[in-house]
């Protein structure tokens, strides 16, 4: 028996080693350049980015440029802001009303719908993506948000995931809504929308993800720079002139900063939602 | 008017009037997209005339564009070698009894997620510097080697890449496995100790066969992502050129005609023959892991 005691302790240490390896390695990447944005820009084109640590030629100066340069940083950083809660509420409201349809329905051409959902979910968006922005450019959509997300709005993932959410849903709730004498829309916005929060959060957070780190169709539809989300911002800084690079430096660290706070505050939310969405499959 | 809306409120049209935004979403923004895609493949667009196959002959023997399938090919492969066996792995050690605060390195492991690819490519691409101080650089030089230039190399580049896919992926993937596994009824292993089973063969002949789901899944992603990829390679090489094209992939080559050099039609045709690709490659795997004689239900 103790025998047995002393090898699980040696199996439970052998795995947070292996485990705390792994977490450092992950953890390298963001931590050179946490370090970097306390670096002078140039010596990022001169040294790349390591691990060296010389406080002498460390300082607060870009986080000053950050805060208090002429730059453009802060207008992208709000339009990214806008464009995500833009995308995920209508994502969310939109790919709920139809998730539900599937769950809740038998109706003609489901099964067919439901097919189309599922190929949809297998094409790269960029098989479409230049046709869709010959049309967009044709629809006068060009250089506007609205060519950014509604394309996107009734989306074949979310609406997968809404729809094996809700499967499990009992039928008797429905049927007690129709009894007092509730709308089907009704049932929906009174009954259903307030259970599906675990979804919810997880999908906010997904499509969340999604929305802020954007970058190619974005690329294609946003023209003035005063429109760039903060992805496509970020890149027109890579161009080693001036201050560029210390700005990009300090901002891609900064641009982490907002969904990793949101992550930290939702993330048991966050696990628990998709771990629902997967023990239903 | 009332009769109107009652129709609209019956329980024959709602389930309609609930699947109406995919359906106009799917006609507008898919369906007529991939006919328009079609047709513009048979065209060339800079001349404005039809020109049948002609795109896709050129196509083929269009020696960019293989080595651009060669790499997306190449990429995704690799991905999914490593991006489906260690993250199973390491979830159920995760999910482990033995394993002490596994909720603590989910979310360490979750991060990269996080951060955008333009990014995570603005950072590799610096730490795999030409210079002898940059971190790839550093890293071999304490093997004793020399400086490398990483990205000027096919196979030196393709690692870069890996790299990338790895650090952003893995503890997502973790989190899919986990989720599979947590599903696995604790009654089994328990049984299985019982009868004497070891970890290993606990791992191969329950863990494995019974995470079969999840792993069809992320199987599927993972090869609609690796066939697809274009920003990484973007960022790595700061922009769509890298030499000898070895971080071209398909996506980029048909942003390079379509985009950079407004040839649309030869473009779209890239695009179709991406998407047949996607297709074919999927439905093998559907096949192959049996999903198809499961999925009719």
């Amino acid at each position: 028996m103790k025998g047995q005691k002393n090898k699980d302790r040696l199996a439970t240490v052998m795995m947070l080693i292996l485990f705390i390896i792994l977490a450092i390695l992950i953890i390298i990447p963001i931590y050179t350049i946490f370090l970097a944005s306390f670096k002078p820009g140039g010596d990022l084109l001169q040294y790349g980015l390591n691990l060296k640590i010389d406080f002498s030629r460390m300082s607060f100066d870009n986080y000053v440029l950050l805060f208090a340069g002429k730059h453009e940083y802060w207008r992208w950083f709000f339009n990214s802001i806008i464009l995500t809660v833009i995308t995920v509420v209508l994502t969310l409201i939109i790919s709920a009303f139809v998730g539900y349809g599937f769950a809740a329905y038998d109706f003609k051409g489901k099964n067919v719908l439901f097919i189309v959902v599922l190929i949809i979910l297998s094409i790269p968006l960029e098989v479409v993506m230049l046709p869709l922005y010959k049309q967009m450019s044709t629809w006068k959509l060009m250089d506007s948000y609205v060519a950014v997300v509604l394309p996107f709005l009734a989306h074949a993932s979310t609406i997968f995931f809404f729809r094996q959410y809700l499967l499990g849903l009992p039928k008797s709730l429905i049927e007690a809504g129709r009894i007092d004498g509730a709308t089907e829309y009704g049932i929906f916005v009174r009954l259903i929308i307030p259970i599906m929060k675990p979804a919810f959060a997880a999908m906010a957070i997904l499509n969340g993800m999604n929305a802020w780190n954007n970058y190619l169709w974005p690329l294609l539809v946003i023209r003035s720079s005063d429109k760039y989300t903060l992805t496509l911002g970020l890149n027109t800084l890579i161009n080693p002139y001036g201050d560029n690079y210390s700005l990009l430096v300090v901002g891609s660290f900064f641009s982490i900063i907002p969904i990793f706070i949101l992550f930290v505050c939702f993330q048991q939310y966050f696990i628990e939602g998709m771990t629902a969405g997967a023990v239903k499959e | 008017m009332k009769s109107k809306k009652n129709i609209l409120y019956s329980q024959k049209i709602a389930p309609y009037v609930f699947v109406f935004p995919f359906v106009i979403t799917v006609l507008l923004f898919w369906i007529f997209p991939i006919i328009n895609g079609v047709l513009l493949s048979f065209q060339d667009v800079l001349k404005d005339e039809w020109v049948a196959l002609d795109n896709y002959k050129r196509l083929l023997s269009d020696k960019i564009f293989l080595k651009a399938v060669y790499n997306s090919t190449k990429y995704m492969i690799g991905t999914l070698i490593l991006l489906i066996p260690f993250p199973m792995f390491f979830a159920s050690l995760l999910n482990s009894k033995l394993m002490k605060k596994p909720g603590l390195f989910k979310s360490i492991y979750f991060i990269p997620a996080l951060t955008s690819v333009v990014v995570a490519g603005t950072i590799f691409r610096l730490m795999f510097g030409e210079m002898e101080t940059s971190l790839a650089n550093q890293v071999i030089g304490i093997f004793g080697f020399g400086p490398i230039k990483w990205l000027k190399k096919e196979w030196t580049g393709y690692f870069a890449l890996l790299l990338i896919a790895c650090w952003r992926w893995t503890g997502v993937n973790i989190l899919y496995f986990l989720a599979g596994i947590q599903s696995i009824s604790t009654d089994i292993y328990e049984a299985s100790a019982i009868d004497g089973a070891s970890k290993w063969q606990q791992f191969t002949k329950i863990t494995f066969p019974l995470v079969k789901p999840t792993t069809v899944y992320v199987l599927t992603i993972s090869i609609y992502a690796g066939l697809s990829m274009f920003t990484e390679s973007y960022m790595l090489w700061k922009g769509n050129n890298s030499p000898q094209n070895i971080g071209l992939t398909i996506v980029g080559y048909l942003y390079r005609q379509g985009i950079e050099r407004r040839a649309m039609g030869y473009a779209c045709a890239v695009g179709l023959i991406l998407l047949i690709i996607v297709m074919i490659v999927n439905l093998i795997q559907l096949k192959v892991t049996g999903t198809f004689d499961k999925e009719e239900r």
